[in-house]
């Protein structure tokens, strides 16, 4: 009895490559279950994409589409945005100096300023970006290259940084804060924008330095570390500044809201850029009033600090000013290909219908007529 | 006699195993024989344990896991894993390690679980006690510690423990029975015989004084064969040599029946036991879906490794300039500054190739295997497939097959018990021309319309009647029945009630059974074996006993039986039956023309014929039969050709009697069945042992042939007539003609009526053809034959050997288009065709379970082989093949993107997505729509494919996974992936797209493409998706609904456990954005359009059949109230048999065709209910042969 159970077991384990259901001795003799799932009987929805089916699918993306992207093309079209590349390639460019002989060490900044002219007025608040081209912020050892628990505040990480940030981890023996490439290669340019008055004054126009990062990061993601005094640069000691910066961390900013780790041009730089030609939020120009327009046409001049260089990577440098819509910045894409699939789909719904009409309705009538 | 032994030894060493064919010497109860007799070489034998677990404790971990990592996949991804173990890689190995440790252990456990149980079966088995004699006493040994040699003592219903050979029984005769149902599944009992000179033993005192040996051949794996030879030694005599056959031979797994207990000599112990020798491993079966995806995967294998050497390439080349390589702001490390170049290179390829890894996904092979696991389920759980009379329904015993159920081409199926129902009726006898009935079926409904029918009443003369009475004997005679007294007897039961006893008669032929049953309907009842008496009650009556001397048994070679018998007078009498072939060429007298003429009209009508012939012997003759047949049976070596000889020098010479007829019913829907096949495009080749006129008459019945089927005849009567050369280029000129007008013929539009084949070929000419070259003609021949066959619809071939049959199918397997064949048997004797067939299947028949337990789907009747194949092989193939190449298309749209943004990322194996994306797409994302899709889709419900078989023609020769197809998906995986990178690319492009002026970063914009992905992708499906089920809404909008709420929770923490929060918030943050919506729901709608274009375009353009029906099925639907029969619309099938192209889509010409065939001609009406199963009548029987050509 025991070997007869035995050799169905023995052989149920040979054809165990493939074990198939019921193989065994309990599922011989019983009857399926007669239910719907089993004998593969539920209800169920049977659509067919035919012509006639998705006629009218295709008029309604059309109908849909072509006034949706109409409304964006012409959003995108009202936007205005003022682009001034100040790298300085061009012997006549006002920073050609300046881009010429730069030294991270150097004491006294070198200034260039660029003249420039709006030729209608900025309404409401304007966007102030400075763009890079052919930088790779994306390059996989740049992404990696930074330690988020000590950006975060993390008191183990600001004083052992990950090794992610090699070779910006340390620096003659102390622990760089904050460590890595990323934050090593901040944006140190500084820029400032005059309005040049019709009679001959200069006005500095009021740059908001908040604002500009998500907020999430600058209060969750971005923390200063919190040490025994108030006082950033004591919870900073024992750590040293990035290679290529000038201040330490905590110097960043006066204000106390604004520096260190949750300083907003560093949260705003810490956001790797998806592709090698970008921009990033710098300031923002608030609406003055309702009376005047907050950029009115005429001349500026933008008043670069140049400490940034990029032409040893053939990189360039841009300050856009921008106005910003519901839908963002100045972009045509997403308003012309609306109308293009629009159009599309709505000359596929007449081709179809056509089609329907000779083939279908044709084999359909055949069908049941014959 | 020493120098042969040491001769013996000299080879033995010296040849080494292989050649080692050698016998083995048992010592019975390890006693030495005496001294002087022959010098044996002890032997060492194993014990008695069997292990068939393949692990231990110790060995598990290793062992399973070199197991698991031999396959080609496993070690893929083990390679991708390491690789990312050891270099600085995009990913982390998480994000390969997790799934294939996941799929490595649920392996492992699942194998150690099987393992587990199959130790534990073990050890019941090794340590269950036996009971051993052993000086004279009983002693009880666990099972593990028998040896070979040692004497048992078995018990009735008890198991044998190990291959024995059987001494003595508790009954008189030296008989015992025995079922082997746990070893080939046949239930019935069967008589095994204790050698001759011990059965008188009865004690175990007895038994101990035995001193002999046993001579045996090496064990082999063959149940049924076995030779050896005992010598007993009394006194100091010569030794008593006894020839030793499978009758002596208790199979280890057989039990005891019906007799009290049983000494035997244990042979073959433990491992080398028949049973354990068995249990092999098939040889694996691949289904075609299986060998086109190992070829997808290879093309994607390249892909993969071309993409990785482009992209290093491009590196390089991009950074030949130093400040690209490094700039300023992107240093590296000194370590990695200082790494040679070309170490460099390959670790970047390596890098790429991990980047790039997931286009091979791990999670591919595990939805397949699910899907083939869940997806047999269906078919067990199948109600219409259950037997009720049986209590069974389908099996499955390879879910590795589904889809290739879906495939088929070519069915071959057995006769008996497959198309007919094996269950035989004694119909009439004929002696000498006088046709008797028995009356039992005079009234029945079979009393055809034939003349010269004599009843019983109307008996012949005197010398007649003699005749009639030794024919009427000869049947009781000669036979192997046995009858049973008992009711309570798990064997087939064929109960008679007899007034007095109720006793019922056991045979492993039906036939026998049959015939038996007839003879006692007819006045002559066998009534038992006693003491090697048959006894008869005669219609006086009277018992009368024969002695039964000698039996020579049935095989399928001779095709007969013989029986040497002396009556209680003292005559000797030697009775034959068997089939017509066999016994007319060795008659000599009798009425055999009269006779021939009743066979052969008889065999028209499709009954089982067997003609019976008598020889009286002299004493002098049945001295040398004795002689013949002993010196045969003793023979060590070539037994069975001695054997063959003897009994074709013993057959011959006979007088004919007469002939028997026993019909065998067509199984229930047998007919509507092939008729479905033929329909759904496959050619239905019947393989039988029948002889031709009972076949064809089968295959008419069964609808096989119809009346305007041409035969084609390629049989031994004909080829006598002309060579075999000459009959097969003539068969060969009238086909090809045909077909080539018939390709003329499409075109003008007139084909409808053309000629269909039929092909009869008998075994003879079968192996004729098949012979190997002697010269190269012969090459030809096979050529010819297959040239043939692929142009006839149907094919017969008689006189069938097992092993031929496996040939035939053996043979269409290696013809040049390789189609897929399908083999269906009932019996022993299709098992070697089960195993060679693509597809085997096997009948839950009355010839034991043989075949049901050799094939990959068991199913109780004939009839189900048609939803088998029509309904659920064209679902599993269909969702097999979306399954496959949707897989694909996914992992293109998945990884394509992110090798696009390697060019916008410095070629630094940047990736595009997170680690939780790129670990998790595959796995939970969208996994679980296609697998449900993959379980559940019907394109076209049930009914429909049932009712029309032609739509099985939509899917033939693997179809849906032609490259065409699979270059189709993966151009429309390439197109998605570039409308997903550069939508999102336009949309970054240098600006923003929130209304708060705020930036977004990489990270966003892997997610925006990684979003527009997942909802592309899972709405591809759905679009695919024709049967939806409230679970396929479920899990379609659940899943996307969990990427969503994935997404929000994976981006809403900053998580303690990760090094870095590069998602935080940013699937928000996206989401904020107005025209990132807009940009998703764009770029969703533009991938899906061109496949909806395509969909629609070429269904409204040129329809396949299967969208027509489903066209159709919706109109039908929508228009339920008015009966409006819909006409078949795929008359298109004739240009695919013209054409010979592809039949999914045919070219606008013969489109032009179709319609013209819509209005001519209407098939049958595809939703009228009008069309039920055609009938089976019994007119099918009186169709003639059309031997034309």
């Amino acid at each position: 009895m025991m070997a007869s159970s035995y050799s169905t077991k023995e052989e149920d384990g040979h054809q165990s490559g493939a074990p198939g259901p019921g193989g065994g001795v309990n599922a011989k003799s019983r009857k399926p279950d007669n239910t719907a799932f089993k004998q593969q009987r539920l209800p169920a929805w049977q659509p067919i994409l035919t012509a006639g089916t998705v006629l009218p699918a295709f008029f309604i993306i059309g109908l849909l589409f072509i006034p949706i992207g109409i409304g964006l093309y012409v959003t995108s079209n009202n936007i205005k945005e003022y682009e001034i590349d100040y790298t300085g390639v061009d012997m006549s460019s006002p920073c050609f100096n300046c881009s010429q002989n730069y030294s991270w060490n150097s004491t006294k900044p070198c200034r260039c300023s660029v003249s420039f002219s709006l030729d209608q007025p900025f309404e409401s608040n304007v966007f102030m970006y400075y763009g890079l081209s052919n930088y790779y912020q994306n390059h996989r050892r740049y992404v990696k290259s930074r330690d988020d628990s000590q950006l975060n505040g993390n008191l183990n990480a600001l004083k052992d940084p990950s090794k992610e940030c090699e070779p910006y981890r340390m620096n003659d023996g102390l622990p760089i804060a904050p460590c890595g490439a990323i934050a090593n290669s901040l944006f140190n340019d500084t820029l400032e924008l005059y309005y040049n008055d019709p009679n001959g004054t200069k006005t500095l126009i009021k740059l908001v330095k908040t604002g500009i990062a998500w907020w999430t990061d600058k209060h969750v993601k971005f923390r200063n570390p919190v040490g025994d005094g108030s006082n950033l640069s004591a919870v900073f000691q024992g750590t040293t500044k990035p290679v290529n910066w000038q201040k330490y961390v905590y110097q960043l900013d006066s204000d106390p809201d604004n520096n260190g780790f949750i300083n907003e041009d560093l949260i705003v730089w810490m956001r790797t850029a998806a592709l090698p030609t970008f921009r990033k939020l710098y300031r923002i120009i608030e609406k003055q009033g309702d009376a005047t327009p907050t950029l009115p046409r005429g001349n500026y001049t933008l008043l670069v600090t140049y400490n940034y260089p990029v032409r040893s990577f053939e990189g360039r440098k841009r300050m856009i000013l921008s106005t910003i819509s519901w839908m963002g910045g100045k972009n045509p894409f997403l308003g012309i290909a609306y109308i293009t699939v629009g159009s599309v789909c709505f000359f596929l719904g007449v081709v179809l219908l056509i089609i329907h009409h000779k083939y279908g309705s044709r084999s359909n009538n055949a069908d049941i007529s014959s | 006699m020493d120098f042969s032994a040491l001769r013996n030894l000299i080879s033995r060493y010296c040849t080494g195993e292989e050649n080692w064919v050698d016998s083995r010497t048992v010592y019975i109860g390890h006693r030495e024989p005496p001294p002087g007799t022959e010098a044996y070489i002890p032997q060492r034998f194993p014990d008695n344990r069997i292990v068939s677990s393949k692990y231990t404790f110790w060995n598990f971990v290793p062992k399973n896991l070199f197991e698991q990592f031999r396959r080609v996949a496993n070690f893929y991804f083990l390679i991708i894993f390491l690789v990312q173990l050891i270099i600085d890689t995009p990913t982390s190995p998480v994000t390969s390690g997790l799934p294939l440790f996941f799929v490595i252990t649920v392996t492992a456990i699942k194998q150690g679980y099987e393992d587990w149980l199959r130790h534990k079966a073990d050890n019941a088995v090794n340590q269950c006690p036996v009971h051993i004699i052993q000086h004279g006493k009983v002693v009880r040994k666990q099972s593990r510690k028998l040896r070979v040699g040692d004497v048992v003592l078995v018990k009735e219903d008890e198991t044998f423990p190990s291959d024995l050979i059987l001494l003595s029984t508790s009954r008189d005769d030296g008989t015992c029975f025995v079922t082997t149902a746990s070893l080939d599944g046949e239930s019935s009992h069967k008589t095994y015989y204790a050698v001759q000179d011990t059965k008188s033993f009865n004690t175990e005192k007895e038994v101990d004084m035995l001193r002999a040996t046993i001579e045996c051949e090496q064990p082999q794996p063959d149940l049924y064969k076995f030779v050896g030879r005992i010598n007993i030694y009394q006194d100091r005599d010569e030794p008593i040599a006894r020839p030793l056959g499978s009758e002596n031979l208790l199979l280890r797994g057989a039990t005891l029946k019906n007799t009290e207990f049983v000494y035997a000599v244990a042979i073959y112990t433990g491992m080398e036991s028949k049973m354990a020798l068995n249990y092999q491993s098939k040889s694996q079966k691949r289904s075609a879906v299986e060998k086109s995806m190992n070829a997808f995967l290879v093309v994607y294998l390249c892909i993969l490794i071309s993409k990785a050497l482009i992209n290093t390439t491009l590196k390089y080349v991009w950074q030949s300039n130093p400040n690209r390589d490094e700039p300023w702001y992107n240093g590296k490390t000194d370590h990695e500054r200082q790494r040679h170049v070309m170490i460099r290179a390959f670790t970047d390829f390596l890098a790429f190739m991990v980047l790039f890894n997931y286009i091979i996904p791990v999670s591919m092979y595990v939805t397949v295997e699910m899907q083939k696991f869940l997806g047999s389920y269906f078919i067990t759980w199948d109600d219409e497939m259950f037997d009720e009379e049986l209590g069974e329904g389908a099996l499955v015993n390879t879910s590795d097959l589904n889809e290739e159920l879906g495939q088929v081409e070519y069915v071959f199926t057995d006769k008996t018990g497959t198309l007919t129902e094996n269950n035989m009726e004694f119909i009439e006898c004929c002696v000498d021309g006088h046709v008797y009935v028995p009356h039992a079926i005079c009234n029945g409904q079979i009393l055809s319309g034939s003349s010269g029918i004599d009843m019983i009443d109307s008996s012949p003369g005197p010398d007649g009647k003699e005749r009639e009475e030794l024919f009427f004997r000869a049947l009781c005679l000669c036979h192997t029945v046995q009858v049973k007294e008992e009711e309570t007897v798990d064997g087939i039961k064929r109960g008679i009630h007899q007034g007095k006893a109720t006793s019922f008669y056991i045979s492993s032929s039906p036939d026998e059974v049959a015939l038996v049953e007839g003879m006692k309907r007819l006045g002559f009842t066998y009534l038992r074996l006693k003491d090697n008496h048959m006894e008869i009650l005669n219609r006086e009556d009277e018992v009368e006993r024969f002695e039964l001397l000698e039996v020579l048994n049935f095989d399928s070679v001779r095709r007969r039986m013989s029986v040497i018998v002396r009556s209680s007078s003292g005559h000797l009498y030697l009775f034959c039956k068997g089939a017509d072939s066999s016994i007319f060429p060795r008659v000599i007298s009798g009425k055999v023309d009269r006779v021939r003429a009743r066979v052969e009209h008889n065999a028209v009508e499709g009954l089982r014929t067997l003609c019976v012939a008598y020889k009286a012997l002299s004493q002098e003759e049945y001295h040398n039969m004795c002689q013949l047949l002993d010196s045969a049976k003793l023979a060590l070596q070539d037994r069975d050709r001695k054997l063959a000889e003897a009994y074709d020098l013993i057959e011959r010479d006979l007088v004919l009697l007469g002939a028997t007829a026993v019909e065998d019913r067509l199984q229930e829907k047998a007919a509507d069945t092939i008729e479905s096949l033929h329909k759904a495009g496959m050619k239905v080749w019947v393989l039988t042992g029948d002889k031709m006129e009972t076949a064809a008459a089968t295959c008419y019945a069964s609808k096989l042939f119809r009346r305007s089927t041409q035969i084609l005849e390629l049989t031994t009567k004909r080829t006598e007539e002309q060579s075999l050369h000459d009959v097969l280029f003539e068969l060969g000129r009238t086909v090809l003609r045909q077909h080539d007008s018939l390709t003329h013929d499409t075109f003008s539009g007139l084909s409808s009526e053309f000629q269909d084949y039929g092909l009869i070929i008998d075994g003879a000419t079968l192996s004729a053809v098949m012979k190997p070259a002697q010269d190269d003609s012969s090459g030809n021949y096979r050529e010819i034959f297959l040239e043939i066959c692929r142009n006839c619809s149907a094919v017969l071939c008689c006189r069938m050997a097992p092993l031929q049959k496996a040939q035939i199918v053996k043979l269409i397997k290696a013809s040049k288009e390789h189609p897929i064949t399908l083999a269906v048997g009932d019996g022993a004797n299709d098992v070697s065709m089960i195993l060679e067939a693509h597809v085997g299947i096997g009948i839950m028949g009355k010839e034991g379970r043989q075949a049901a337990r050799n094939s990959d789907y068991a199913i109780p009747k004939f009839k189900h082989l048609k939803k088998m194949l029509l309904v659920h092989g064209h679902y599993y193939y269909i969702r097999i093949a979306e399954l496959v190449q949707y897989f694909f298309y996914k992992n293109v749209c998945f990884i394509f993107p992110q090798f696009l943004y390697q060019f916008f990322c410095g070629f630094s194996q940047q990736p595009l997505y997170d680690t939780a994306y790129l670990t998790l797409y595959n796995i939970s994302f969208t996994s679980l729509p296609i697998l449900l899709y993959s379980l559940i889709e019907q394109h076209i419900s049930m009914d429909i494919l049932k009712r029309d078989p032609s739509l099985y023609r939509d899917i033939a020769k693997n179809c849906l996974l032609r490259w065409r197809i699979f270059i189709y998906w993966t151009f429309l995986g390439l197109f998605d992936s570039m409308v997903f990178f550069f939508g999102a690319y336009f949309l970054f492009d240098n600006t923003t797209f929130t209304s708060n002026g705020q930036i977004f970063g990489n990270w966003t914009f892997g997610t925006l493409v990684f979003t527009v992905l997942v909802f592309t992708v899972t709405l591809k499906l759905a679009l695919d998706t024709h049967y939806w089920t409230w679970i396929n809404h479920f899990v379609v909008w659940g899943s996307l609904l969990f990427y969503v709420v994935f997404s929000l929770l994976w981006g809403g923490v900053i998580w303690p456990f990760l090094n870095y929060q590069r998602m935080y918030y940013v699937f928000v943050q996206m989401l904020s954005s107005g025209p990132a919506w807009l940009g998703i729901g764009l770029l969703v709608i533009i991938s899906l359009l061109p496949d909806v274009l395509k969909k629609v375009l070429c269904r409204a353009l040129w329809p396949t059949s299967t969208e027509r029906i489903q066209n159709a099925q919706k109109l039908y639907q929508s228009h339920r109230s008015e009966f409006t029969p819909l006409p078949l619309l795929n008359s298109s099938r004739l240009d695919f048999e013209a054409h010979n192209v592809n039949p999914r889509r045919s070219g606008h010409r013969s489109k032009e065709l179709m319609y013209t065939h819509w209005r001519g001609s209407i098939g049958y009406c595809t939703f009228s209910s009008t069309l039920g199963p055609p009938g089976i009548g019994r007119m099918h029987r009186l169709v003639g042969l059309e031997t034309s050509v």
